[in-house]
């Protein structure tokens, strides 16, 4: 099992914690039921107390396992120094506007990107979104210089498998000069940034 | 009696029979609720924008929708829930220990310093427009080409006074504790500390282990005080870094306001990064679940009037907590692609998941206690901790999915981690537990007034966890459909879900309103006034014991 881009995780996530938030709630609420009861509710499992601690310590360190062998840009954010790129985007931000950005990226079906993105003054962020809404990726463009004045990057590695479009948005807080001060509007969003084309309609390379 | 009596008089509160300790307990509720108003108007109105309804335009605008969003959690962690939670805890370690409190002057000072501290942050972001957010990320606070200096400096002032507050509260609790008199006469400091450390738990199950007597049969300290120890050391903690990042603001402000600025590049935004969320961590990941947990410990014994189900374990599990709130300020920092990996893998995952361990174990710990003691009554301070339950039981799981280096990618900052995570922490695991612990003390701290009506605490109940849980799973969503959590957005984008969300907000806010009403019914405004005047018996201590509080759950 992988999962081939954000949406499907994002799918599986909802369906996985919705379950639980629903036997949850029932749990307690029958527990509060019983508790109530002066004839003794039958046990219907027994659960040891060491069992419960085990599955615990397993759910914590075994979702982490899970999503590593099952979520492709673990392994390769990890590993990114070590990984060639097919193209790279290196560009700034300052004064809540993005500089030396290319107007437009077109990436075909399964090319890994690296953006690197400097920033010149604040925190911002740097994310990819969906037609609808839907966040693909992001990560987090801190300032800072090393001890020659030269920016810190703060790069990222994506393997595109699905056909889309994607703008931009800075995905953290800058201050309010981030919006025009009257309508409110993201002055950084750039719309309709990256191209993704080549992909068969379900992903993966045709 | 009339509705205008009951207003005025209130029910049978004479606010002249109360002591001194128990004064200035009710003093800090009562500023606590009434923040808690102020928060809960303010997250319905960022709630209208959100689901673009027709409210004034000034909402709309970028500066005044994020200085809204700036001291929302100032107002709603310092001024509502620190005020409640040191409340509770200066009147219960008095109670628990049966020793006087080490200074009501002191308690005094604490209320009001965070009191001010508060309003004076929510004034400056209120006239000024100050906006950094919580988070302070290096240098938004010190961007002088966005938001006032004076603004600035007020709002760092508010703050640090909130901290030095904290820190009043801290000396209190610790002093208390130390006081060798009453039954702590013959104990020794080494005593106090191995018990409010939770080391005499531990050393008790490795004794079991191997067959040895244990190492004490009574504790210096009973298990809810040594919660409230443990949390404490972190709320230290947390309160040292608060305070020392907003002196480093407050040193760039005022070298800005001089003509001289400083340049702010000399900060490593990253390491200051790292440093203010260790900090700011401790908050959420040590003193909340560790002074929850214990509240839960609390409650469970009160309510059943029997003994905490494995109880070394408990303690022991205190201790666990304190390494384990240390090092799990890294997940934090999950998209911040400087960090380094094996800090983000050993702190931001690995130690992160324990907290499932020692949470899971206070939740197991707590049911197993109540499920021995059954049959009991369904009372309102029962419903109110199954509530709180509940919220953690949500909210808990919810910390571990997104502190995953795969997961975070498309989670971080979205509304996910502040809805399905941190408002389903707050609203309904937290505030449900310290609602269970108000009706517990209730009875105590008011000398048995008679609440005005049960109809209208249950239907708080209702209103407030059907709102709570609703309203963050329903944003919740919103976020694993993109929406990010700072952020502005005019066009209506996740409208329906906003609006789902605003409506399961405004049932909180209904809920929060019927509360006061019941309580200003109870107490009347005259009781509410007297509840300030100074008190006449200058009392610090308070004897009832704990077992007349188990009475009232019997079937």
């Amino acid at each position: 099992m992988t999962f081939s881009s954000s949406l499907e995780l994002l799918a599986f996530h909802n369906v996985a914690y919705t379950i639980y938030a629903f036997m949850i709630i029932s749990i307690i609420a029958w527990f509060g039921y019983n508790l109530t009861r002066k004839e003794k509710a039958p046990s219907k499992v027994r659960i040891p107390f060491y069992t419960y601690i085990g599955f615990l310590v397993v759910m914590g360190v075994g979702h982490h396992i899970f999503t590593y062998n099952t979520i492709p840009w673990v392994s390769q954010d990890i590993k990114r120094h070590e990984i060639k790129p097919d193209a790279s985007y290196k560009f700034e931000v300052g004064k809540h506007k993005w500089i030396n950005m290319p107007k437009h990226v077109t990436v075909q079906c399964g090319q890994t990107i690296e953006f690197d993105v400097q920033s010149r003054d604040l925190v911002y962020g740097f994310g990819l979104f969906r037609q609808d809404g839907t966040l693909a990726m992001q990560m987090q463009v801190n300032p800072g210089t090393d001890v020659n004045g030269i920016l810190d990057s703060n790069d990222i590695l994506w393997t595109f498998n699905h056909n889309g479009l994607f703008d931009v948005v800075s995905t953290e807080y800058s201050g309010p000069d981030e919006y025009d001060r009257e309508t409110g509007e993201d002055l950084m969003k750039v719309k309709k940034w990256l191209t993704v084309v080549g992909c068969k309609e379900d992903g993966g390379k045709k | 009696m009339s509705i205008m009596n009951n207003l005025i008089n209130g029910t049978n509160f004479d606010h002249k029979s109360l002591n001194a300790l128990q004064k200035v307990t009710l003093r800090a509720v009562v500023m606590s609720f009434l923040f808690f108003g102020l928060v809960a108007i303010e997250g319905m109105i960022m709630r209208l924008v959100q689901a673009h309804a027709p409210i004034p335009h000034m909402f709309y605008h970028p500066e005044h929708y994020f200085s809204i969003m700036t001291v929302h959690p100032i107002v709603g962690i310092f001024g509502s829930t620190y005020q409640l939670v040191f409340a509770a805890f200066m009147f219960l370690v008095p109670f628990l220990t049966k020793k006087p409190l080490y200074s009501i002057k002191l308690a005094n000072a604490v209320w009001l310093l965070i009191t001010i501290g508060t309003a004076l942050a929510w004034l400056s972001a209120f006239f000024t427009g100050y906006a950094p957010l919580y988070t302070l990320y290096w240098p938004l606070p010190a961007d002088t080409t966005q938001f006032s200096v004076f603004g600035g400096i007020v709002f760092i002032v508010g703050v640090a006074l909130i901290m030095v507050g904290t820190l009043g509260f801290i000396y209190n609790i610790y002093a208390t504790i130390f006081q060798r008199v009453g039954v702590h006469k013959d104990k020794t400091t080494k005593e106090l500390l191995i018990s409010g450390f939770g080391i005499d738990g531990m050393l008790n199950l490795w004794n079991k282990l191997r067959g040895k007597q244990p190492y004490t049969k009574e504790p210096a300290l009973a298990l809810p005080v040594v919660a409230i120890f443990r949390g404490t050391v972190d709320t230290f903690l947390d309160a040292i870094v608060i305070l020392s990042a907003g002196i480093l603001v407050l040193v760039y402000l005022l070298f800005d306001a001089s003509g001289h600025p400083l340049n702010v590049g000399a900060i490593d935004a990253l390491l200051y990064k790292n440093y203010f969320w260790w900090g700011l961590d401790l908050v959420a990941d040590g003193l909340v679940l560790i002074y929850v947990a214990g509240s839960w410990y609390l409650l469970a014994t009160l309510i059943t009037g029997q003994k905490l189900f494995m109880e070394n374990v408990a303690r022991a599990a205190l201790m666990l907590e304190l390494l384990v709130s240390w090092m799990v300020w890294s997940h934090h920092l999950l998209a911040d692609q400087g960090q380094p990996e094996m800090m983000k893998l050993i702190s931001g995952e690995m130690v992160t998941a324990f907290e499932l361990l020692t949470q899971g174990l206070a939740l197991f710990i707590t049911l197993v206690t109540l499920w021995k003691a059954r049959p009991l009554k369904i009372t309102p301070e029962l419903a109110y901790l199954l509530g709180g339950l509940v919220g953690f039981g949500l909210a808990v799981p919810a910390a571990i999915i997104q502190a995953d280096m795969g997961m975070n990618r498309i989670l971080h900052n979205t509304q996910w981690i502040i809805f399905a995570h941190v408002h389903i922490a707050l609203i309904v695991g937290l505030y449900m537990t310290l609602y269970s612990a108000v009706y517990v003390l209730w009875p105590i701290v008011t000398n048995n007034t008679r609440m005005f009506s049960k109809k209208l605490t249950w239907t708080h109940f209702w209103l407030y966890l059907i709102g709570g849980v609703g309203m963050g799973a329903f944003a919740g969503m919103a976020g694993l459909d993109g929406m990010l959590r700072r952020h502005l957005y005019v066009n209506g984008e996740f409208n329906t879900l906003m609006i789902l969300a605003a409506i399961c907000g405004t049932m909180v806010l209904v809920a929060w309103f019927l509360f006061l009403f019941n309580i200003v019914m109870s107490v009347g405004i005259k009781g509410l006034i007297g509840i300030f005047l100074p008190a006449e018996d200058k009392t610090a201590s308070y004897g009832i014991e704990p077992e007349t509080v188990a009475e009232n759950h019997k079937v």
